[in-house]
């Protein structure tokens, strides 16, 4: 039986094994994508705006599962907030939601779903 | 007894414990481990007689020349060359591979075809990109057949007056497959096309002849087989060679200079500008040496019945898939592998939590992870110091993976 986990935390398990957020939305606002050109996991983030404020986020994509874990939390994290705000949110929230030691060689697997998030936000078209 | 109860003392790296395991070292694909022989000799290069080669009169210059050619004369017989001429030394595998794109489609005209396959190594597909670009050659590529074999049938179509070069893999570093080098080369000969063959993930493995082979050029890479990194090989058919007009200029490379033109030098300094990879060199000379010792025989052997053992073994596991031709085909010394519902990333990281080294991700052959339909895969490679008691361990840690995440 394996005993060390490494960087995997009960809430990457559980982020990756039931996803909340990971599904496509219908008429989005915003859509960006990009690729981690080291591993070539792609992530898809789909944000609806009402008002200026993110009434809905989404992501699809081929993702390990820091990754999908990563744009879980994100996606949770800017759900009901301005788009202002959401901007602001940073790799530091998502670890201290993560709760995971991840080393520098994976660091770019969280902050995927967050360098997509700006893209979004800076006017990606649906 | 068992090669690596012999050869595991002499690779001190194998000693150590990381996360709290013993090293099991299954990545020598991307880059084999290197025996004390090679680390020595580097050092003692270095210690006693570093010096630049060639132009040197003096006696640590003279020594580093002779080390350096030394080395040519030990890969000339290594890989079976017909002359040390033929021996050109780079900085690796896609360095070889770049020099070929650039000079061989330099005299090429629109319209003319480079033909490679659908399971190169990056690095046997963007430079003939980048030239094919550069040049308005079209570019194409042979698919892969049924369990990860090359379709011969389709070579044939493919081949037509208008290929000039036909540049593939010697052994695949995802699938294993052996490519029939020998045949691909008759064939491309019949269209007049000139042969480039990739050996990264053959020469650390098979016992190479290069006239048996009959292809125009092969490269490859001493990194990968107990060598250091930094240098490459490049062997050339001599006539080959000498029909080539180099790419790269600078000192080295030439006999005489004026500011208008200059006179290459012979080959095989006409491809080596600039100051070579001397230690290096050393290096790989040991690194020959140790395999020879050894014997490529004895050598291909051991490494394909741990192929074999890890290829059974995790295809008997639940939601484990193994690609490449199955067990009883001749294959290289890779395994690769995905588990379902987890990705290899994850999987690398688990394993590497139980002190177990393999190597995720796409390969750096896109264009094949996209056939196989899959975003990457888990990789695991041997090399001559790997026991049996790596692979149990590798399939136990496998077989629980999916209960840890
Ligand atoms: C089949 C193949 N070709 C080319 C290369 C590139 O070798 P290098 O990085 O040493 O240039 C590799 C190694 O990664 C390989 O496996």
């Amino acid at each position: 039986m394996i005993a060390t986990r490494g960087p995997y935390s009960d809430v990457i398990r559980e982020r990756w094994r039931r996803p909340r957020f990971r599904r496509p939305l219908a008429g989005p606002s915003l859509v960006a994508e990009d690729v981690n050109p080291l591993c070539g996991d792609r992530v898809r983030i789909m944000l609806r705006l009402d008002d200026g404020r993110v009434a809905e986020a989404g992501f699809v994509g081929d993702s390990c599962a820091i990754c999908t874990a990563s744009a879980d939390v994100l996606a949770e994290l800017v759900t009901g907030r301005l788009a202002a705000e959401a901007r602001a949110v940073e790799t530091a929230d998502v670890l201290s939601v993560l709760q995971a030691d991840i080393r520098p060689t994976r660091m770019r697997c969280v902050t995927l779903p967050l360098s997509v998030l700006a893209k979004a936000l800076n006017g990606g078209v649906a | 007894m068992r090669l690596d109860e012999v050869t595991r003392r002499d690779f001190p790296v194998l000693g150590r414990v990381v996360n709290g395991h013993p090293l099991a070292y299954l990545d020598s694909a991307a880059s084999s481990q290197k025996p004390r022989a090679v680390i020595d000799a580097m050092s003692q290069y270095y210690e006693r007689s570093h010096a630049n080669v060639h132009r040197s009169i003096h006696t640590l210059g003279e020594e580093a020349t002779e080390l350096y050619e030394g080395a040519r004369d030990h890969v000339q017989r290594f890989i079976g060359a017909g002359s040390r001429e033929e021996v050109v030394f780079t900085r690796g595998t896609t360095d070889g591979l770049n020099l070929l794109a650039d000079a061989l489609c330099a005299s090429l005209a629109p319209g003319d075809e480079v033909l490679i396959t659908e399971m190169e190594h990056h690095s046997n597909i963007i430079p003939w990109q980048i030239a094919a670009r550069r040049r308005g050659l079209a570019l194409r590529a042979v698919p892969i057949a049924e369990r990860g074999l090359l379709d011969l049938e389709a070579l044939d179509r493919l081949l037509t007056e208008r290929t000039r070069v036909v540049a593939f893999t010697h052994v695949s570093n995802v699938l294993g497959t052996i490519n029939p080098v020998a045949s691909i080369c008759a064939r491309a000969r019949r269209v007049g096309a000139v042969t480039v063959v990739d050996g990264a993930q053959a020469a650390p493995h098979l016992g190479l002849a290069m006239s048996a082979l009959q292809c125009d050029f092969y490269v490859f890479s001493p990194h990968k087989m107990l060598g250091p990194t930094g240098i490459g090989v490049l062997w050339g058919r001599r006539e080959r060679l000498a029909a080539l007009e180099p790419t790269r200029g600078g000192g080295e490379m030439i006999k005489e200079v004026w500011l208008d033109r200059a006179e290459w030098n012979d080959l095989p300094w006409r491809f080596e500008p600039g100051t070579p990879p001397i230690a290096e060199a050393v290096g790989l000379t040991a690194a020959v040496e140790y395999l020879e010792k050894i014997g490529m025989d004895r050598v291909g052997e051991h490494e394909r019945a741990l192929s074999r053992q890890t290829l059974e073994a995790l295809a008997a596991l639940p939601g484990v898939r193994v690609f490449g031709p199955p067990a009883a085909v001749e294959r290289g010394a890779v395994v690769a592998f995905t588990v379902d519902g987890l990705h290899p990333h994850d999987v690398a990281a688990l394993l590497d939590a139980e002190g177990i080294a393999v190597r995720a991700g796409h390969h750096c052959a896109m264009p094949l992870m996209r056939r196989l339909g899959v975003v990457g895969t888990s990789r695991a490679s041997f090399s001559v110091f790997n026991a049996p008691d790596e692979v149990d361990r590798l399939v136990r840690a496998v077989a629980d993976l999916r209960s840890v995440l």
